[in-house]
């Protein structure tokens, strides 16, 4: 079931290739076909997904069963390494709470993304084959419970990325593709040093070698004591910490590691925004809850702190940049670094409250910021600008378009009632209820505010009041007395169109529904996040030594 | 002085060849093919190129019809020790036959070099005597027959690096190859001679047991292995002893770097580590030379410096040849790497790392040669474009550009993990090696890009529309050549097996 959750979009890919490349129809049907399947799929697991097993660590007896679901374990690589004993790599999917709320997204955005694609009309073989890859590759990431394996997946991100920014991509893409390229890289590369590390310093309880399983290295006691990362290793443990966590805070992306965002956002197509915000920043915080926090707990009470402060940093900082911008898709885009900011909050705060606030606030921002920019990709399309003092009064023009994105601004600063509010909220509490991070939730509560100021300002420029002189767009009496506006070479409905609607409503829907009953969602996550603090907890640590 | 042997030495010493001779069948087989090929060359005039290409590849095909029974041959000296069987050979002479064969397969797919070259001729038998050379270079244990093995690759790549007569780069590199050749050879003389008086013996296991048995000066046997370094470092094109190679790589054929690169090196890495590992083995614990100086510390400078020159000096590169000259010293620091841990682990690393680089790296100058066929340029300015031109090199080039940076899913990037893993399974105390290690893999990724980036996200200058001409055969080598890259990316088992069970060298106690 997960493999072939992984795999579809590949084997779509592979379909693709086969495919001439003047059938552009077939193309896109063929992604939008895999893409889907993978929603079913999605929905599959979710409902053969029992919400009591905790996932995170192995059940007892080191056995992963039990624990994790949908499991396939098969043997890949082993390797004889002489006196080393024998590397044993693992092909291991599965998905406890932390992944499955993931998945679901995955396959929600992927296939968004699709619709969203549907007007590129430039090398659309290439861009489909790749978009594929980059589908497979992050699903991947999401089900992998081998290191090795994540590490594939995770890598294997990079280069599709890269050429759908450098190619598809704004008038300054080669910048932005090669700084997320050497960015991301280097944030990958120690992590590659640090899962060696782990690999020679755990053992798994169930064979007795030495292993990648990221179930096996959750649990401290199958740690050697005297190895490289062993639990006597003080020194090389805060090493490893840290250079794992500069590598999944660059992908979040956390101050001071976010500058290649904004330059992604603007020059990225539409659709490979959505994926890059609604996707791929989760995974950075998806691989400190599942690897950084987990593999070095000790460490990790140690820096509650330091977290803290860096997701406060990123909420203020971030909505203080948003207030600046004026294009408005480098302002969703600061925006959503402010976003990801009350994710490493809740985490910081270290209890069930935060880190479901966490995780939750996951899910959403995936969906409230891929609604953000599909619609700035709406407007760009007509506009061809992003300037937001170029619009004015687009809401008696342009109504459903306003409707919608009322709802997402307002989702957007989290406002009760739509989804974003609870999962806020959460975080607040649960920050607010540890002692570390207190003073840090009154201070991080100001950037709702500035949160509050751009979104509104924006929304008030843009959608309110009277067309400006130097608008982009026409304004024009029609034979029926009332005024319309014209974009200059745009031959498409004013409005949104069916294509339009199709992505942005089932989007609308989830972020009201989840914001009026959360649970869902959220019931899905909470067993796995009692055992995540658990696991977390400075109790179990001192019970080891 | 000089006596005359009696009756009875000289039958033992014949019947000693006899029996060496039964294990010295491939290298017999390929001097017969050097010197079958000037024959056919003499027989057809140098006119039918391919023909002789035929027959240097199914030439060197059925050498492995020859190394394989080896296997079942006794480990051991052969001709008074000169010369060795062992499971670190036999790897060799699949890889030189194996990287034999891919550069005769290149070179039938430059048009340059059939082009400009009036007669062919030698070329191919001199391939053939280079192979025979590397073959030699990894099986040698006597400083002479080392020496002469050398000499035999070096003086075949001298001339095979001026083929293109009328250009005048080919020729100037060349001249500097020889020039600078001429010089390490003669540095790497005086360390073998300084070792020679240190043990009077030239055998490295007599060397070896001789200075366990009686010691030796640590200032005398830093110089010795500072010079015979030297010699080694030429070959493997390491800093501070690769001036030559950014010349030699733009100036030579194409086809000729390729093989270089890639042969040659390979060449220069095994002879280093019978040397060193079987000879003197005493880096490591107990540092018993002055302030911990000894080869070991020697090679962690040479390895650290130019994974940092390579790989930094290659960001200002604008021709493709003279890029991968840089990165190939860059690479030549990796597999240091794989060395210095000096223990199984790490010289499994090490093999797989050059089996996973001759795949990539001919590949990489396949496309190289493909592209300059038909823009008949290797700058970078000229890629532009060229990704929806030859869709199928510009995709095989990409792939082969991410191995050698050492992404997943690649057989670059397990070759970076077990190097890796060799260092960091020592504990900590060459953690910082890995560090500069992967931090020049992100400066690597800036220049291998700007190829696909100059292919993919720029348009050409020139709108020509034509197809790809390229002839089907090399389509399919490419394809296959780059499919292996990602299949042993994936799947490495067969090929890690394959590097632990050649990891035993005759004579060798470290490990």
């Amino acid at each position: 079931m997960l493999s072939l959750i992984v795999f579809l979009p590949i084997i779509a890919g592979l379909v693709i290739l086969a495919v001439p490349s003047s059938q552009k129809q077939i193309i896109r049907i063929v992604s939008l076909l895999a893409a889907l399947a993978q929603c079913v799929l999605a929905v599959l697991i979710w409902q053969g997904y029992d919400a009591a097993l905790p996932g995170i660590t192995a059940a007892a007896g080191g056995a992963p069963e039990g624990s994790f679901q949908f499991i396939e374990r098969l043997p890949w690589i082993s390797l004889d390494l002489g006196s080393f004993g024998s590397l044993n790599i693992e092909y291991f999917l599965g998905v406890d709470g932390l992944s499955i709320t993931m998945v679901i997204l995955t396959a929600l955005i992927s296939a968004i993304g699709i619709l969203s694609s549907w007007p590129i009309q430039k090398q659309v073989k290439g861009y489909f084959i790749l978009y594929n890859l980059l589908s497979t590759a992050m699903m991947g990431c999401f089900v992998a419970l081998d290191f090795f394996l994540f590490y594939v997946f995770w890598e294997l991100m990079l280069l599709p990325m890269y050429f759908l920014i450098g190619i598809w991509g704004g008038p300054n893409r080669e910048y932005a593709a090669i700084k997320f390229f050497l960015y991301t890289l280097f944030g990958s590369v120690f992590m590659l040093l640090v899962m060696i590390g782990l690999y020679f310093s755990v053992i798994d309880p169930v064979t007795g070698n030495h292993t990648f399983s990221l179930v096996a290295m959750a649990s401290q006691e199958n740690y050697i004591k005297d190895a490289i990362l062993g639990p006597d290793s003080v020194m090389w443990r805060y090493v490893a910490f840290i250079v794992l966590f500069i590598g999944f805070a660059i992908k979040v992306p956390m101050f001071p590691f976010h500058t290649w965002l904004p330059d992604a956002h603007v020059e990225a197509p539409t659709p490979i925004s959505v994926i890059l915000a609604g996707v791929l920043l989760k995974l950075g915080t998806y691989g400190m809850m599942r690897i950084n926090f987990p593999l070095f707990p000790e460490v990790f009470q140690a820096s509650l702190f330091v977290i803290g402060v860096l997701g406060a940093i990123n909420i203020i900082y971030g909505a203080f940049c948003a207030l600046a911008q004026q294009d408005l898709k480098k302002m969703v885009a600061y925006s959503s670094i402010s976003h990801m900011g009350y994710v490493l909050l809740g985490l910081a705060a270290a209890n069930s409250e935060g880190m479901v606030g966490a995780l939750y606030q996951m899910f959403n921002h995936g969906t409230i910021t891929a609604m953000l920019f599909l619609l700035v990709g709406v407007i760009y399309d007509r506009a061809h600008t992003r300037q937001i003092d170029k619009f004015g009064g687009l809401a008696s023009y342009m109504p459903v378009y306003a409707a919608v994105v009322t709802i997402a601004w307002f989702a957007s600063l989290g406002l009760p009632g739509l989804s974003g509010f609870i999962s806020e909220a959460f975080v607040f509490v649960g920050a607010f209820s540890a002692e570390t991070t207190r003073y840090i939730a009154i201070v991080s509560v100001l950037g709702i505010v500035f949160g509050a100021a751009y979104l509104l300002w924006s929304l008030q420029r843009m959608f309110l009041g009277k067309r400006k002189p130097d608008a982009a767009y026409d304004l024009e009496v029609g034979p029926d007395g009332h005024e319309h506006i014209h974009f200059h070479d745009w031959k498409g409905k004013l409005d949104l169109d069916t294509r339009e609607l199709v992505m942005l409503v089932p989007l609308a829907v989830i972020v009201i529904f989840l914001g009026i009953y959360p649970m869902p969602v959220m019931g899905l996550m909470t067993s796995s996040i009692n055992k995540l603090v658990e696991v977390l907890s400075p109790v179990v640590m001192t019970a080891l030594n | 002085m000089f006596q005359l042997p009696s009756g009875a030495e000289i039958e033992s010493i014949i019947a000693t060849l006899k029996s060496s001779v039964g294990f010295f069948v491939p290298e017999i087989w390929l001097s017969v093919l050097f010197m079958l090929l000037i024959v056919v060359d003499l027989a057809v005039k140098g006119r039918k190129n391919n023909l002789l290409a035929s027959v240097a590849a199914l030439g060197l095909a059925a050498t492995f019809f020859f190394i394989y029974p080896q296997h079942s041959l006794a480990t051991g000296e052969i001709f008074f020790g000169m010369y060795v069987l062992d499971e670190f050979a036999l790897f060799f002479k699949y890889f030189f036959v194996i990287s034999g064969i891919l550069a005769v397969l290149v070179s039938v797919a430059d048009e340059q070099l059939n082009r400009d070259v009036q007669s062919i001729g030698e070329y191919y038998a001199l391939i053939i005597a280079m192979v025979l050379g590397m073959i030699m270079m990894a099986s040698s244990t006597d400083l002479l027959m080392m020496f002469l093995s050398m000499e035999l690759v070096g003086l075949t790549a001298y001339v095979l690096t001026g083929y293109l007569k009328k250009d005048a780069r080919s020729s100037e590199a060349a001249l500097k190859y020889l020039v600078y050749g001429s010089v390490s050879s003669g540095l790497m003389l005086y360390g073998f001679s300084l070792i020679y008086g240190m043990t009077a013996e030239t055998n490295i296991m007599k060397i070896s047991a001789e200075l366990a048995l009686h010691g030796y000066d640590p200032l005398l046997m830093m110089l010795a292995s500072l010079l015979i370094l030297a010699g080694f470092g030429y070959k493997i094109g390491a800093v501070p002893f690769h001036f030559w190679s950014p010349d030699v790589y733009e100036g030579a054929p194409t086809p000729i770097t390729a093989y270089l690169s890639v042969g040659s090196k390979a060449a220069g890495f095994a002879i280093l580590m019978r040397f060193f590992f079987v000879a003197i083995p005493h880096g490591g614990e107990p540092f018993q030379d002055i302030a911990g100086l000894d080869w070991l510390m020697l090679l962690i400078v040479i390895a650290v410096i130019s994974m940092v020159y390579g790989n930094v000096v290659a960001l200002w590169q604008k021709n493709v040849k003279r890029l991968l000259a840089y990165s190939s010293i860059a690479h030549a620091g990796y597999v240091l790497l794989g060395i210095i841990a000096m223990d199984e682990l790490g010289t499994q690393a090490t093999l797989f790392y050059l089996l996973g680089y001759l795949l990539m790296n001919i590949g990489a100058f396949y496309v190289v040669i493909l592209i300059a066929n038909r823009t008949g340029s290797e700058n970078l300015d000229d890629y532009r474009g060229l990704g929806r031109k030859m869709p199928l090199a510009g995709a095989a080039l990409t792939v082969f550009l991410i191995s050698l940076v050492g992404l997943p899913p690649t057989i670059g990037f397990i070759g970076k993990l077990m190097i890796f893993s060799a260092l960091l399974a020592k504990g900590s105390v060459y953690i910082w090696l890995a560090l500069i290690g992967v931090l020049t893999s992100v400066i690597a990724l800036y220049y291998y890009m700007l190829i696909p980036l100059n292919m993919y996200l720029r348009d050409s200058k020139q709108p020509d529309e034509d197809r790809d001409r390229t002839p089907i055969v090399h389509q399919v080598a490419l394809a296959v050549l780059m499919i292996l890259t990602i299949y042993f990316g994936l799947f490495f088992a067969p090929l890690t097996d394959f590097a632990k069970a050649s990891s035993a060298m005759f004579g060798l106690s470290i490990y």
